[in-house]
């Protein structure tokens, strides 16, 4: 079902954690709110639950205002970062809680219950476990449970806050890979919180990067990661260095070098270019940035080293490990590709 | 291992054992007149049933102050708070003159109650007001602890599941509630039924009606009746063990179960 959140602001205690928030969520996606702690993903996930109410703005449940539709009319399934499981119930209690607490009217006979409860448990890959308490399970078995206990209700929205967030690394990967085949064949729209960018990037349709209570770019992981639309996202998603450059007719330059071509809006006036460690090219000595070695450590299959370009102004870059280096010389290089922001606007 | 059960046998187990041992040098018929006895019943009745009954009172009451101090945040909590634990410390003497002062006839709330016929001080009444006074702080101390540990989110996840504020209560709070509800329940029970200070003041002390068994034990020892006295005394420990033991049981359970309790 699609999901249209319009104009929100949310405060609490007259403390605004969501200043005029807008999205649109497409049914069947797979869409990340992606922010540091405080930019107001949960925030955001929770009112589209209902289980905060907004202090102003609107909630769409495909055409229809659900703004004052309470938790359980909404019919959403909410996973939480810590399971939130019911410890005195065994695992089957646990995922048909929602089909027996339906009113007579609405709700499977017994049996129905039961066989669609071992279908989910099958889903998640829990099966034989289902008379075990939720304290006998590791904690990836656990959130297993509570997205099993979520989707037994079939809901029209899935919601998972930091789904992954109190799992070890190594389970963190796995349940992220299963999770979107897991989305894949059942096709629910899909919201997840996280402030893993990578999980976001490798896990989502589209991202959502939040910041300080606002929406800073929605858009597919390509989009956000190649074309960021401001310097907290290109901050925010991967590595990246910028450096205070001043645009002349359109001719970026740092000092007196000049280091390519201004094509968007910006032409004129102090800027800021951005750019990613692995987007620059090594020249010859005295052709390009030089900077002194401060630093360099393992990142992956590449060598990524800090250089000081003088006046303290410290750069990221990516050096090939078959490329000659000397600890404490210098290095020349380019880059490739960048993005100018206005100098003033603030960011990282 | 050696000093605990060094400590315990001294400080615990040779008093039982020599009440144990007292109790059987009478041998099981005169035992069994001596504990038969209409007014030894009579107390020992009136001692369960109101202790009973408070425990009761303690175990509803309780588990709202319980639930009212770790959900809410209002002035003056932090008072509320250790207010509670008042009647472990204070003298129960003090506690039952000022119960009794109370609940008197021409007591504050006495008063209140004397026009329409209903005493409360020197009847079974005012027996269970001093058990529930100084029961409470058991019932309120054992489910704080469990009450703080079941989130927030629980309450959230039912809710989100469909779950009426009702059903939420009674299928998912008050179910991993219950093992420290019934410990609280039992630990008010086997205080009340063990107090003797507060009580004595308030009950008026009528046999066959507000007598209780421990006050029953002590006439019998001013009367130099030991023997009466170590079976009362006996009967009573009986009952304790089995309440005491019931409630480890039930520590031990939820613990396997749920992987908590206390």
């Amino acid at each position: 079902m699609d999901v249209r959140v319009t104009n929100v602001r949310k405060e609490f205690d007259r403390f605004p954690a969501l200043h005029d928030v807008s999205l649109d969520i497409h049914s069947g996606e797979l869409i990340a709110l992606l922010g540091p702690s405080g930019s107001g993903k949960t925030t955001l996930l929770r009112l589209i639950a209902g289980l905060e109410m907004p202090t102003t703005g609107r909630i769409y449940f495909g055409d229809t205002d659900a703004s004052e539709w309470t938790v359980q009319q909404r019919n959403i399934g909410f996973v939480f970062q810590h399971y939130a499981l019911f410890r005195h119930m065994t695992i089957l209690e646990n995922v048909s809680f929602g089909l027996k607490v339906r009113p007579r009217s609405t709700r499977p006979p017994a049996n129905e219950i039961r066989r669609r409860a071992m279908e989910l448990l099958d889903l998640v890959q829990l099966s034989g476990l289902e008379k075990r308490y939720p304290n006998q399970l590791s904690g990836g078995q656990r959130q297993r449970v509570a997205l099993a206990r979520a989707l037994a209700i079939e809901p029209a929205v899935l919601l998972l806050d930091e789904p992954f967030g109190a799992l070890d690394a190594q389970v963190r990967r796995e349940l992220r890979k299963w999770l979107r085949e897991i989305h894949d064949r059942t096709g629910h729209t899909t919201v997840f919180v996280t402030h893993d960018q990578e999980e976001a990037l490798e896990l989502s349709d589209r991202l959502c990067v939040m910041s300080q209570g606002k929406v800073e770019q929605v858009g597919t992981p390509d989009t956000i990661y190649d074309q960021p639309s401001s310097p907290f996202v290109f901050g925010f998603i991967g590595e990246s260095s910028h450096l205070p450059v001043n645009l002349n007719d359109g001719d970026i330059r740092f000092g007196s070098l000049s280091l390519g071509q201004a094509a968007g809006p910006l032409s004129a006036g102090p800027a800021r270019l951005f750019f990613r460690p692995h987007d620059v090219d090594l020249v010859d000595p005295g052709t390009g940035l030089n900077g002194a070695i401060v630093a360099s450590r393992r990142v992956g299959g590449t060598r990524r080293v800090e250089l000081d370009l003088g006046v303290g102004q410290l750069v990221e870059i990516d050096v090939p490990f078959d490329q000659p280096f000397n600890q404490s010389g210098a290095i020349s290089f380019r880059p490739r590709r960048w993005q100018l922001f206005p100098a003033a606007e603030r960011g990282i | 291992m050696g000093f605990t059960l060094t400590y315990f046998s001294l400080i615990i187990l040779v008093p039982l054992l020599a009440l144990a041992f007292r109790s059987a040098g009478l041998g099981p018929a005169s035992f069994w007149i001596a504990a038969s006895d209409a007014r030894v019943l009579g107390a020992l009745r009136v001692s369960f049933v109101t202790a009973l009954i408070a425990a009761a009172v303690n175990v509803v009451f309780g588990t709202l102050i319980a639930w009212v101090l770790v959900r809410y945040r209002f002035p003056g909590r932090r008072i509320f708070d250790a207010v509670i634990d008042l009647p472990f410390a204070l003298p129960t003497a003090v506690a039952g003159i000022a119960l009794t002062a109370i609940y008197a006839p021409n007591g504050t709330i006495g008063a209140l109650f004397a026009p329409l016929g209903w005493r409360i001080a020197y009847t079974p009444a005012g027996i269970v007001i001093a058990m529930i006074f100084i029961g409470l702080p058991f019932v309120v101390r054992t489910i704080q602890p469990i009450l703080e540990e079941v989130s927030h989110e629980v309450e959230e996840a039912s809710a989100t599941l469909g779950a009426t504020r009702f059903q939420t209560i009674t299928r998912v709070l008050l179910p991993s509630l219950t093992p420290a509800i019934l410990t609280g329940f039992a630990l008010a029970f086997a205080r009340g039924v063990g107090e003797y200070g507060s009580i004595i003041f308030i009950a008026g002390n009528i046999p066959f009606v507000s007598e209780i068994a421990p006050l029953l034990i002590y006439i019998r020892l001013q009367e130099f009746n030991y023997v009466g006295a170590t079976v009362i005394a006996t009967v009573m420990l009986l009952i304790s063990f089995a309440l005491l033991f019931a409630i480890n049981l039930i520590q031990a359970w939820s613990r396997r179960r749920y992987g908590y309790g206390n």
